[in-house]
């Protein structure tokens, strides 16, 4: 059998499969149907300084092959994540990544000096949710801006520090050049790409907040282009997600130049998803004679 | 085993309505484990999300769910066919605790109906059922209630079938009488019911809609909103919290 470990800025995974924020929440719920091992890492839901209570609801809409969410960031807070649910998460035997969210620099600076103090592997700098008024998207806007917050919080994170990437941008390249050279050790891409629905019975958006994050399928081609063309801009680690349901898709996602690969919607339709991708994988790998996982990366053929 | 993610098999399926489908899903397992008042989330073939729906009873090793057509994911349910393979993951939801010894009204509005007959079967026969519809065309499952020997009191909207009026008509009649109202239906008849309830000061517990993602308790995407004891909103989540809910916390 293949080996499927990958290691990302430093940190061992022993697959390139790693839950996304948000989806699985501190894994509780998920790990009452398997141990949460069948993923190389989770990265937990995004975490604020402060408990927040998130956004009214409804907060989800189906959309053809995919979903809105609005969650908006509701979260138990920085301390509540630490002194509670890590020392549990510690034991799962995966790697945790702290999903870390604010309104303000200073707000992104104080909750990685926090995290940095602690056992989390990872600190995944969420500077993408496009569903909160002040939630860190307008830091993912533009190259100057994730310039700016990145190496402001650099200065506070004593972990491998990724930054998560938004696609709502007009060029993905630029602004993972600038999370590269302020000192990012890995970028992950893609957040959610700003979508809207309207129930035309009632003339209002199903939503509450109006607007939600798309993710699911439906985007799966977007972010391949997005992660195959940050992998040519970067040397950094590149975590590739967005839509990906099969493990055909993690192949392709890695061909496209993915390092690992991160899940989320796809638990909600199969919750038994991760166990049927690291499957496919060790096949794929196995017919193709390949010894490793990482042998996968960027192999895609443009000539 | 609190839930899990399994296939069962179509076998029986039933139309009672032109648009409400019975379906008998054989599942040892989940069905042995399924209490009152939770509910299956359902595998739509083509669709990115999972359909909620409610258990209306369990017989040994089936679970039989009825539900109403009212988009595309409930359409494309409709069309499985006897012996067909359904995916769901069951149960879900905490549930609704039924004393043994109250004297419970079990109330359900239109699609609603269905997830109170597992509870009826709970209950001694001190217990009273109240179905109320929107017509005639639309009563289903009296026959089933019937056989719970709960007493049975159905209402129409317009008077076609059973009592003329509102599922709380019959409601404001028998109220002094009971100790514990359990309800589920659309959110206007919850929300009367729960006012009647609290004039009368009887322990109320609704069971609630939201849309869903995960179903499980991991997205935090089916929230509503839940009054805390000073005054202030929070939000609870359906599918872990609820779907039952004390309704004097609900936030109407
Ligand atoms: C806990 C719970 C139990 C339920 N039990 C039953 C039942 O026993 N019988 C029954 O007929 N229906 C039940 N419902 C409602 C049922 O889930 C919806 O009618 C169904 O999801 C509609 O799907 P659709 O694709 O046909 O409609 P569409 O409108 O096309 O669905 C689009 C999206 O909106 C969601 N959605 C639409 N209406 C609702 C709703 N009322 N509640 C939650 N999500 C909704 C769908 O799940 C889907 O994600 C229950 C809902 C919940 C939350
Ligand atoms: C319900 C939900 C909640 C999410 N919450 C977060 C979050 O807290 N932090 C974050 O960085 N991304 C969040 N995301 C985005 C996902 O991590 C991921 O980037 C996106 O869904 C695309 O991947 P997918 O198509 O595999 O789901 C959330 C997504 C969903 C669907
Ligand atoms: S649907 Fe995910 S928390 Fe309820």
């Amino acid at each position: 059998m293949a080996d499927l470990s990958v290691n990302i800025a430093g940190v061992e995974f022993s697959n390139p499969i790693i839950a996304a924020s948000g989806t699985i929440g501190f894994g509780h719920e998920y790990g009452e149907l398997y141990p949460l091992s069948v993923f190389g890492g989770i990265s937990c839901k995004g975490t604020t300084l402060e408990e927040r209570l998130g956004n009214p609801p409804p907060r989800i809409a189906e959309t053809s092959m995919g979903m809105l969410n609005a969650v908006g960031l509701q979260n138990p807070g920085a301390e509540h994540f630490i002194n509670v649910e890590l020392p549990w998460l510690k034991k799962q035997n995966t790697v945790i990544i702290a999903n870390a969210a604010g309104s303000t620099e200073n707000d992104y600076c104080k909750i990685t000096e926090l995290l940095s103090d602690t056992d989390v592997d990872m600190i995944e700098l969420n500077i993408s949710c496009p569903n909160v008024k002040a939630g860190g998207a307008q830091f993912g806007k533009s190259p100057q801006s994730v310039e700016k917050i990145t190496s402001a919080v650099r200065k506070y994170c004593k972990k491998p520090l990724i930054i998560k990437l938004s696609p709502n941008v007009s060029d993905i390249t630029e602004v993972a050049r600038a999370a590269e050279c302020a000192g990012a050790d890995a970028v992950s891409l893609i957040n959610t790409l700003t979508g809207m629905r309207i129930d035309i019975n009632t003339r209002r958006p199903i939503i509450k907040n109006v607007t939600g994050g798309m993710s699911g399928p439906a985007v799966f081609p977007v972010a391949v282009r997005m992660v195959y063309q940050v992998k040519k801009a970067v040397k950094i680690p590149v975590i590739g997600l967005g839509g990906i349901s099969t493990w055909q898709d993690a192949v392709e996602m890695m061909m496209a130049g993915a390092d690992a690969i991160q899940i989320g919607t796809v638990l909600f339709t199969d919750p038994y998803a991760p166990i049927k991708i690291s499957e496919g994988l060790h096949g794929w790998l196995d017919t193709h004679e390949m010894k490793s996982v990482t042998e996968l990366t960027g192999t895609v053929i443009t000539d | 085993m609190k839930f899990d993610v399994q296939d069962c098999t179509l076998v029986g399926k039933y139309r009672l309505t032109p648009t409400i489908y019975d379906f008998r899903l054989k599942n040892s397992q989940l069905a042995e484990i399924t209490k009152p008042g939770q509910f299956t989330h359902v595998l739509i073939p083509g669709k990115t999300l999972r359909r909620p729906v409610s258990v209306c009873d369990v017989e040994g090793d089936i679970i039989r769910i009825v539900f109403e057509i009212r988009g595309d994911g409930t359409r494309i349910l409709s069309e499985c066919e006897v012996g067909s393979v359904i995916n769901i993951i069951a149960p879900l939801g905490n549930g609704f605790n039924i004393p043994k010894d109250k004297k419970t009204v079990f109330i359900g509005g239109g699609i609603g109906v269905p997830p109170m007959l597992y509870c009826a079967e709970q209950a001694g026969s001190n217990s009273v059922v109240i179905n109320g519809f929107r017509d005639k065309s639309a009563v289903i499952l009296s026959e089933d209630f019937k056989k719970t020997g709960c007493r049975l009191i159905e209402t129409t909207d317009n008077g076609t079938y059973g009592i003329n009026g509102f599922v709380t008509d019959p409601l404001k009649e028998i109220i002094d009488d009971i100790d514990v109202i359990f309800a589920c239906g659309p959110t206007p008849m919850l929300k009367n019911i729960s006012i009647l309830a609290k004039a009368h000061n009887k322990p109320c517990f609704v069971s609630l809609e939201q849309r869903m993602a995960c179903g499980i308790g991991a997205c935090l995407g089916c929230a509503v909103g839940i009054k805390k004891s000073d005054g202030s909103i929070t939000y609870k989540h359906v599918c872990k919290d609820g779907p039952v809910f004390n309704s004097e916390e609900v936030d109407w």
